[in-house]
């Protein structure tokens, strides 16, 4: 399915919890309201024309230091979708405002969602509610922050861990 | 040794003569680096010249730590706790910059030098460090190890 018709047809079913859709070089990119991700992701999965099997990466973006965007929402959580059936691609993104950084988890979905939420959660610090067991994934239980934010200083040294005994 | 010949020494310098000719090398080997010390580890370089031929993958059986490669924050328990394994005498070996300093690794993620977690006799920098590089290390080494100096 064309990238036109794939955010037409979730404009058709989600209405206005589709923000704003935008395309580059034949990307298409659609932004949903935090209330409306979920079910526009089990729409795609679920529907026959969409049959988006894969979630091929789950991310997020800090724009607090993003020329042109410093005023609006700070994170925006993306999710890249692929259909091995129809090979055809699309990206959701959701606004994620920085005073409740939490958006409901897709774990129920793609199992692979729950290893990606759970770096999202260490990188960025964007909670998912619903995780069946958010912790962190990469950096180690002690560690403060969250490293990928942009307002982590790049030389802050962390304290030194010892064994566990 | 022909009649009447005989030889003296100190009991000292008799053992570190001993020890310096029989490292067994605990490697730690955590990044890239592990490549050049597996090339120094074998035929070509010959550090059996050394009495280094015999990697122990047990440090309880072995006296030199060669610490190899990035450690990270999340690593260094471990390589502490192997440290603590090893039984004395004991030496470290920083192989390569990131186990010296952090090396580029100027992050969130990774130890800036392996000494602020576990005392280390020689640094060998290089990203990675050539094979003679090693083999120069490998021979301050023994120098230290006959030396008998020791933190402990």
């Amino acid at each position: 399915m064309d990238g036109h018709a794939i955010v037409a047809r979730l404009r058709e079913r989600c209405g206005d919890r589709v923000l704003a859709a935008h395309d580059y070089r034949g990307d298409h990119t659609a932004v949903l309201s935090r209330e409306g991700i979920v079910s526009a992701l089990t729409f795609c999965r679920d529907d026959a024309a969409l049959a988006f099997d894969m979630l091929v990466d789950l991310t997020a973006v800090d724009y607090s230091r993003f020329p042109g965007r410093e005023d609006g929402p700070r994170f925006e959580v993306v999710y890249h979708l692929y259909s091995v059936a129809h090979n055809h691609r699309v990206r959701l993104k959701v606004p994620v405002e920085q005073d409740d950084p939490v958006v409901p988890t897709a774990s129920g979905l793609w199992p692979i969602a729950n290893w990606q939420e759970r770096e999202v959660w260490d990188m960025f610090g964007i909670r998912f509610d619903g995780h069946p067991d958010l912790r962190r994934l990469l950096m180690y239980e002690e560690f403060e922050g969250h490293p990928l934010r942009k307002d982590y200083p790049i030389n802050r040294r962390q304290p030194l861990i010892g064994p566990k005994v | 040794m022909g009649v009447g010949a005989f030889f003296t020494s100190k009991l000292d310098e008799a053992i570190g003569w001993a020890r310096k000719y029989s490292i067994f090398q605990y490697p730690f080997v955590t990044a890239c680096c592990g490549m050049e010390y597996m090339a120094t580890a074998c035929s070509h370089y010959d550090v059996d010249r050394f009495g280094a031929g015999l990697p122990r993958f047990s440090p309880r059986q072995a006296d030199v730590l060669f610490v190899v490669g990035t450690i990270s924050h999340k690593m260094a328990p471990v390589l502490k706790r192997i440290y603590d394994q090893m039984c004395e005498p004991k030496w470290v070996v920083a192989f390569g910059v990131c186990t010296c300093t952090g090396g580029f690794y100027d992050n969130y993620a990774t130890v800036q030098g392996i000494d602020t977690i576990i005392p280390v006799d020689v640094y060998i920098p290089g990203c990675p460090p050539r094979p003679e590089s090693v083999i120069d290390g490998l021979m301050k080494l023994q120098d230290k190890i006959a030396a008998g100096a020791q933190r402990f």
